[in-house]
């Protein structure tokens, strides 16, 4: 449609090549390969792409703006629908970011559940990362195996907070209930099949040598051109930089527990698909730690005037009920300040920026979406290559438009 | 926790005062006001000479119609190397919302001021490309100023 | 093999049934969805599809990527101001007959995102046969809504679904918007119309399908 020019690049038009061999192509919005509506102007030159410049705003849900309108625990429902497949990971963010303005303590039970949880999101995040990445390819078999994984990992998430893929499990000040009865041995149950499920994966993928050829030697980006653009997560991983949030600016207690970072110095789409691999194998470490960890004890935060009570302190005592009826009638008031709070979600660097005036409600909600920033990159990787390449550089970045558009 | 980044602050006000406007250190932060002049050179000699060299976030924020200045503009600058953050914040009025681009500092700027112009208003001056990212071409107004109503002016229908 | 022989010696050699039960029952047996998956919706309908809730089961067999192969769209997830053209454009380059399923709260009528972004319901964009709750709504919602359309499908007659008429459809594009072979009636018409400047053009004429909504 017309409107369609006026979003092109102002210096799309400044290639030396005339017009005559190169063609403009949209690719996109809907399209089974851009993982959601991501539409890319690609000029090319027969197959080669000349220029790649990714037009995002189609899924453009306004939620910054919402947020301000909202108290602060009813912003918790809002995080679930913008990076929706690591939602455990942006409700983190946003609970901890509002707890280091509060100034809370955590206690210990309610930490080890979230790294549980949150690493049990990482594998479910990567699943659908490697299904939807081999069905671009032309894998589709993977695409089953890593959704039946998954299914299970969303029968957990469910089973503790009753949601599958939207569960707002976390609160400010702790969690929102306790772990059901059998929850460990349920986990446990999962975690003695994953590797097996391992197994299958590296030997359909990572020791075919179709698959090897579609992806090494594509994409690659420099490790200066990768800090500089500011990509985090796997793709910084993958270019040689080791850095992760999660042993470096460390949050919920992770310095507690003991795993590697892979780190691979490719900066290929083979290199980003062997750390996120590897990263499975390293979420698996972690998950097995935090379950030797679970002690009874307290999963919410001690301050009654922004913590909600136990229904059953609420039915007895007559301070509780008021309690609860001005938490979630009024809301609590946040002192004035600024924080930002970065966790390391499944797709890089999830910062949160949050301004508080005194009230209810924020002033200012910011998310730092690691795909919005990983996206940028993606003329500089995708010049020079073919446009069934493009395609595979969407797939190993793992964007996710809703975290993109915000 | 916060005295190297304070050491960082005494560095960069020694090689120019004026770039040093206001210092604040809140819940395990630093913040640093710049006025908006220099906020160019600032963060030039915090990355090559201070490490700083990953812009994690940039992001602006509409104070309210009464206030000024109205806008500001924050930076939230990382070291790969020492692993730690730094606020710089800069404001701006009204009348006058423009600050220079750091997007030949560091190019991850790039889309995070044309997020930044599009849904707070702030001109990027040298901006390689400064045009709308989230919202339609043809949208009127900015979205996240707080005299914009969450619903907008008029429902989309085709029909 | 046996049950069959015995069924087919005890049924006459012809039968006569009703055009509609035959050409419904074809229809609503191969449903095959076109790619609409905007947002976390999207995710839901990817696990509806794999291997513990299989949609295929039900006739949806492949989820085709180009609209014009396409019977029924599922539009799952929330739809902005900026995508609402686009969806607009891909209903229209389905072929008759064709049904939308409406997937989530957000589809049906904006959801949680009552805001400047999100258009309240794709109801306002393309007509809907079957809207979904949820947030998102669970596999097997989906597989539910499926099985209402085909219930749906036949109790349809056959005579109301026709394809739009041709002038009525060449009306619909807005003038600017495609190329014109040139040489043709078209590029007559468009240029006359252009020249004109005084005939406001809906984006599209409402089909058929569209006028009879009561079933």
């Amino acid at each position: 449609m017309s409107s369609a020019a006026e979003t092109i690049a102002a210096d799309f038009d400044a290639i030396d090549e005339p017009l005559e061999t190169q063609m403009t192509l949209s690719m996109g919005p809907q399209h089974p390969s851009t993982h959601g509506v991501l539409r890319l102007d690609l000029r090319l030159d027969g197959e080669l792409v000349v220029k790649a410049i990714p037009d995002i705003g189609y899924l453009h849900t306004g939620m910054e703006k919402l947020f301000e309108y909202k108290k602060y625990q009813q912003g918790i429902v809002i995080t679930d629908r913008m990076d929706y497949l690591n939602p455990l990971g942006n409700n983190l963010a946003y609970v901890m970011a509002a707890e280091k303005l509060l100034q809370f303590e955590i206690p210990e039970r309610a930490q080890v559940v979230r790294v549980l949880m949150c690493e049990l999101q990482r594998i479910a995040s990567h699943m659908v990362w490697l299904g939807t990445h081999c069905l671009d390819i032309g894998a589709m078999s993977v695409f089953f195996y890593c959704f039946r994984q998954r299914e299970k990992i969303l029968n957990l998430i469910e089973a503790a907070s009753g949601g599958r893929m939207t569960p707002s499990y976390f609160r400010i000040g702790g969690l929102m209930m306790d772990l059901p009865a059998g929850f460990d041995r349920r986990v446990r149950q999962f975690m003695d099949d994953f590797p097996e499920a391992m197994d299958t994966f590296n030997t359909l993928v990572t020791g075919n040598r179709i698959w090897q050829s579609r992806t090494k030697d594509i994409g690659y980006i420099s490790k200066e051109d990768a800090i500089s653009w500011g990509l985090t997560g796997p793709c910084l991983r993958a270019s040689g930089v080791d850095l992760d949030l999660r042993r470096d600016n460390p949050y919920t207690g992770y310095e507690t527990y003991d795993f590697d970072i892979p780190v691979e110095t490719g900066g290929d789409v083979w290199a980003r698909f062997m750390v996120r691999m590897r990263e499975l194998e390293e979420s698996y470490k972690i998950v097995r730690q935090a379950l030797e960890r679970l002690k009874p004890g307290p999963i919410k935060a001690d301050a009654p005037k922004v913590v909600l009570p136990d229904r059953d302190d609420m039915r007895k005592h007559m301070d509780s009920l008021i309690h609860h009826f001005l938490i979630v009638a009024e809301g609590f008031n946040v002192p004035p300040g600024e924080v930002y709070h970065a966790i390391e979600a499944s797709k890089g660097e999830l910062g949160v920026y949050m301004k508080s005036n005194g009230g209810p409600k924020p002033e200012r909600v910011h998310f730092r979406g690691p795909s919005f920033v990983n996206l940028a990159a993606l003329p500089v990787m995708s010049e020079g290559e073919m446009v069934a390449d493009v395609v595979a550089i969407i797939g190993s970045l793992d964007i996710v438009l809703g975290e993109i558009d915000r | 926790m916060t005295e190297k980044l304070h050491e960082f602050v005494e560095t960069l006000k020694s090689a120019n005062p004026e770039w040093v406007g206001d210092v604040k250190d809140a819940l395990g932060e630093v913040t640093v006001t710049v006025p908006r002049e220099h906020i160019f050179a600032a963060c030039e000699f915090l990355r090559d000479s201070l490490g700083f060299d990953m812009l994690a976030d940039l992001c602006g924020g509409d104070r309210g119609p009464e206030e000024d200045p109205r806008f500001e503009v924050n930076y939230h600058l990382f070291s790969t190397t020492h692993h730690r953050r730094l606020r710089l914040k800069v404001l701006l009025s009204e009348d006058d919302p423009k600050v220079e681009s750091v997007t030949p500092l560091w190019k991850t700027a790039d889309w995070h001021e044309r997020e930044t112009y599009d849904l707070v208003g702030v001109v990027f001056e040298n901006h390689p490309d400064l045009r709308r990212i989230l919202l339609p071409s043809d949208f009127d107004g900015h979205a996240l100023r707080k005299d914009y109503p969450l619903r907008g002016y008029e429902p989309y229908s085709m029909n | 093999m046996g049950l069959e022989n015995k069924i087919f010696e005890s049924l006459p050699d012809v039968l006569t049934v009703k055009l509609d039960a035959v050409v419904n029952w074809a229809r609503k047996s191969s449903l095959w969805p076109a790619t609409f998956g905007l947002a976390c919706c999207a995710i839901e309908m990817m696990n509806t599809v794999s291997a513990r809730n299989d949609l295929s089961r039900f006739g949806a067999e492949t989820f085709r990527a180009s609209p014009r192969q396409a019977d029924v769209m599922i539009v799952s997830g929330r739809v902005s101001r900026k995508m609402a053209p686009v969806l607009r454009r891909i209903y229209d380059q389905m072929p008759e007959p064709k049904w939308v399923i409406s997937m989530g709260a957000c589809a049906t009528s904006g959801g949680v995102f009552d805001n400047y972004a999100i258009v309240q319901g794709v109801d306002k964009v393309v007509p809907v046969d079957i809207y979904v709750p949820g947030c998102p709504p669970r596999p097997e919602m989906l597989v539910h809504a499926i099985t209402m359309l085909q219930d749906k499908i036949m109790k349809e007659s056959v005579k109301d679904r026709t394809d739009t008429i041709e002038a009525e459809s060449r009306g619909s594009i807005v003038p600017g918007t495609l190329p014109v072979t040139e040489g043709t009636a078209l590029e007559a018409e468009t240029e006359v119309e252009v020249a004109q400047k005084n005939i406001s053009r809906p984006y599209t004429i409402p089909s058929r399908h569209e006028r009879r909504r009561s079933f």
